[in-house]
């Protein structure tokens, strides 16, 4: 007898983005990927490939035009508005290459609003928050508001502000778009080493020498998925042979 | 296996209202802009009504003072609409109905009052002369604002104490000026300032008049001795009762031809009266409350437009759309709260330093004081319910994009 496999984390079939007008917009154009937890992913792509309709998508933030997303097993076409919502407060972190940190806040109060619409109370947010800036590398700049960070801090708070709940998916959208590459690389470091500690990382970017870097590189061309590598620097798991279409 | 679906959670009342901060903390001075245009109209609310009440306790306070038990009796006119003279014995008469503390009375005389004897007799000033008895400073609670009132040495000297009006009209600052008496059938003459009463709203006929004894009106003035008005005091329980017999004590012959009034209740009601200029400050306070919600919805519909990455952000962060609604209406809220609160405050506050100034008891209205910013919150919920619904129906991918 075999041992079952694990339940993907996240399961795309035949997905389809379609922006009505005249003419339509297709934009992602029959998607299939199988994402397995504890994976580090990129996701890379000219501007305009569709790549960042896929983050939404999997985010949760918009809905397909057509074809499957499953979540931890869940569909998302049978998940009210108020139960998708309650998966990203719970289950999906965010980080964005603009940051957006509220300005009047400081870190920490930036990094609690991350748990705000989990239901967790005041006291433990913080709490969870100072940990969780603590977790990358952030615990001197506790009390400090955005504009007395750089650039990389800023990331970090917003990658701490991702990871406070606890996140089974961190999804990236160019998290070192706006960044020197020593502030990027370093950034890129700390989402290896929260990968490292068991959270699914997916990262959005443009550059293919980034991608490069990471053990799993699915390219996005015109809508679709053009190649999906599993690097074998890496050491294999059971998790990594996720590759639909590993690169021969 | 398959986890269960995480439940969707709701947000505190504190979250709610820590969530409505997030806009005004970060735009500080726009926020305090839009807030002040509510302020102002309820601030011209509460000051317009407080100062219109503090001059209304003001007034009732010296009608306190003054006595409501005041009870006038004069002579009304008959159907050919000549005044028909009280009796006399009126005076005494009214002074023996038992409930009567007090009874007092003027007299008319046949002269008028001039600054001197080069002013043309037709310039009278609408003064009149009345002779007085002794005890009328007493029955009116009158003041002197300067001099000395009749005795039973100066009643008998030709000498007139002046109201303040007649005071004034005829350029009298002090005791001790002359002041020229004259008419068809007297005989005129000088007559000395004795002194001069303070205002008195009660009976403010008294104002405009100058005042001599009786035996000396009788005797150089025509006064034939019935009385021109006669002031009763009451007990104050009794004063009703008294108006209703008053004319028939007086003039036992005519009662219909007896005019009695309550000079207090006039004045109580001319206390309560609101002044058109009142309503109008009031309609321009609503006008400023009006455009203070449309300062409001202009700062909440720009606030939202700035905001998109932030509505992107909290839905990413599992908001849902309700949640963000209820922020930016909160948001709007809390700025009409401020606004309202402050310009309460403010309202309040001038009332306060009007009355003093005036000397007047302050008497802010409490219904307006709550009904102010309870009418800027529902403004700003108003102003605001547009812009969160706005806020709301964000598609997060777009907000997140378009910031």
């Amino acid at each position: 007898m075999t041992a079952p496999c694990p339940e993907p984390l996240l399961l795309l079939e035949n997905v389809v983005k379609t922006y009505p007008g005249h003419p339509p917009v297709h934009v992602l154009r029959g998607i299939d990927l199988k994402v397995r937890r504890g994976e580090l992913v990129a996701v890379v792509g000219p501007s305009g490939s569709g790549k960042s309709t896929l983050l939404s998508l999997i985010g949760t933030l918009d809905h397909p035009s057509s074809g499957r997303i499953l979540f931890e097993g869940h569909d998302l076409a049978h998940l009210s508005g108020s139960e998708i919502a309650a998966l990203r407060a719970h289950r999906i972190g965010f980080v964005f290459q603009q940051f957006f940190l509220l300005p009047a806040q400081t870190a920490v109060e930036n990094v609690a609003g991350g748990l705000l619409y989990t239901g967790e109370g005041p006291r433990r947010r913080r709490e969870r928050a100072v940990e969780a800036l603590q977790d990358v590398g952030l615990g001197q700049r506790l009390g400090h508001r955005p504009e007395q960070l750089s650039g990389g801090e800023k990331q970090r708070v917003a990658i701490a502000r991702a990871l406070v709940g606890r996140p089974a998916l961190l999804l990236a959208d160019e998290p070192t778009g706006a960044l020197d590459s020593v502030s990027g690389s370093s950034i890129i470091d700390l989402l290896r080493d929260l990968n490292t500690k068991g959270t699914t990382v997916m990262v959005i970017t443009h550059d293919r020498e980034l991608a490069e870097s990471f053990p799993r590189r699915v390219g996005i061309q015109d809508g679709q998925v053009a190649f999906d590598d599993v690097d074998d620097r890496w050491p294999a798991t059971d998790s990594r042979a996720a590759g639909t279409r590993p690169r021969a | 296996m398959m986890s269960s679906v995480p439940r969707p959670a709701r947000l505190s009342p504190a979250d709610l209202i820590r969530l409505g901060m997030v806009g005004p903390r970060t735009r500080t001075l726009r926020s305090v802009l839009s807030a002040l245009g509510v302020a102002l109209g309820v601030a011209a609310l509460v000051a317009v009504t407080g100062i219109s009440a503090s001059h209304q306790a003001h007034l009732l306070d010296r009608l306190d003072r003054l006595g409501s038990n005041l009870i006038t009796v004069s002579p009304g006119v008959d159907v050919d609409q000549r005044p028909v003279p009280l009796p006399k014995e009126s005076v005494a008469m009214l002074a023996a109905v038992a409930p009567v503390e007090t009874v007092s009375a003027t007299g008319a005389t046949q002269a008028d009052i001039y600054r001197n004897d080069l002013v043309p007799v037709t310039q009278t000033n609408g003064l009149s002369v009345r002779s007085a008895r002794l005890d009328l400073l007493g029955a009116l609670r009158g003041n002197l604002r300067v001099g000395r009132w009749l005795d039973r040495a100066t009643e008998r000297l030709p000498v007139v104490v002046l109201g303040s009006e007649a005071a004034d009209r005829l350029g009298i600052s002090g005791p001790g000026e002359r002041v020229w008496l004259c008419g068809k059938k007297i005989q005129c003459g000088w007559f000395s300032v004795l002194g001069i009463l303070a205002p008195n709203p009660l009976v403010p006929e008294i104002d405009s008049t100058a005042l001599t004894g009786r035996p000396q009106a009788t005797a150089r003035l025509g006064d034939d001795g019935t009385p021109a008005t006669v002031y009763v005091r009451t007990h104050p329980a009794r004063v009703t009762d008294v108006q209703a017999i008053a004319g028939a004590t007086a003039n036992p012959a005519a009662p219909n031809l007896v005019s009695v009034s309550r000079p207090s209740d006039l004045l109580k009601a001319r206390a309560e009266t609101k002044t058109s200029l009142e309503g109008m400050v009031l309609a321009l306070a609503g006008v400023a409350l009006a455009v203070g919600g449309l300062g409001i919805a202009n700062t909440m519909v720009v606030g939202v437009m700035e905001r998109r990455g932030e509505v992107g952000l909290r839905r990413a962060l599992g908001a849902r759309p309700g949640q963000i609604a209820a922020q930016f209406l909160i948001e709007s809220v809390m700025l009409g709260l401020f606004g309202g609160t402050a310009g309460a405050l403010v309202g309040g506050a001038t009332v306060h330093l009007y009355a003093s100034v005036k000397a007047w008891p302050t008497a802010v209205s409490l219904t307006w004081v709550t009904a102010g910013p309870v009418m800027a919150v529902v403004i700003a919920a108003g102003a605001g319910l547009y812009p969160a619904l706005r806020a709301a129906r964000m598609s997060p991918t777009e907000a997140l994009r378009s910031a």
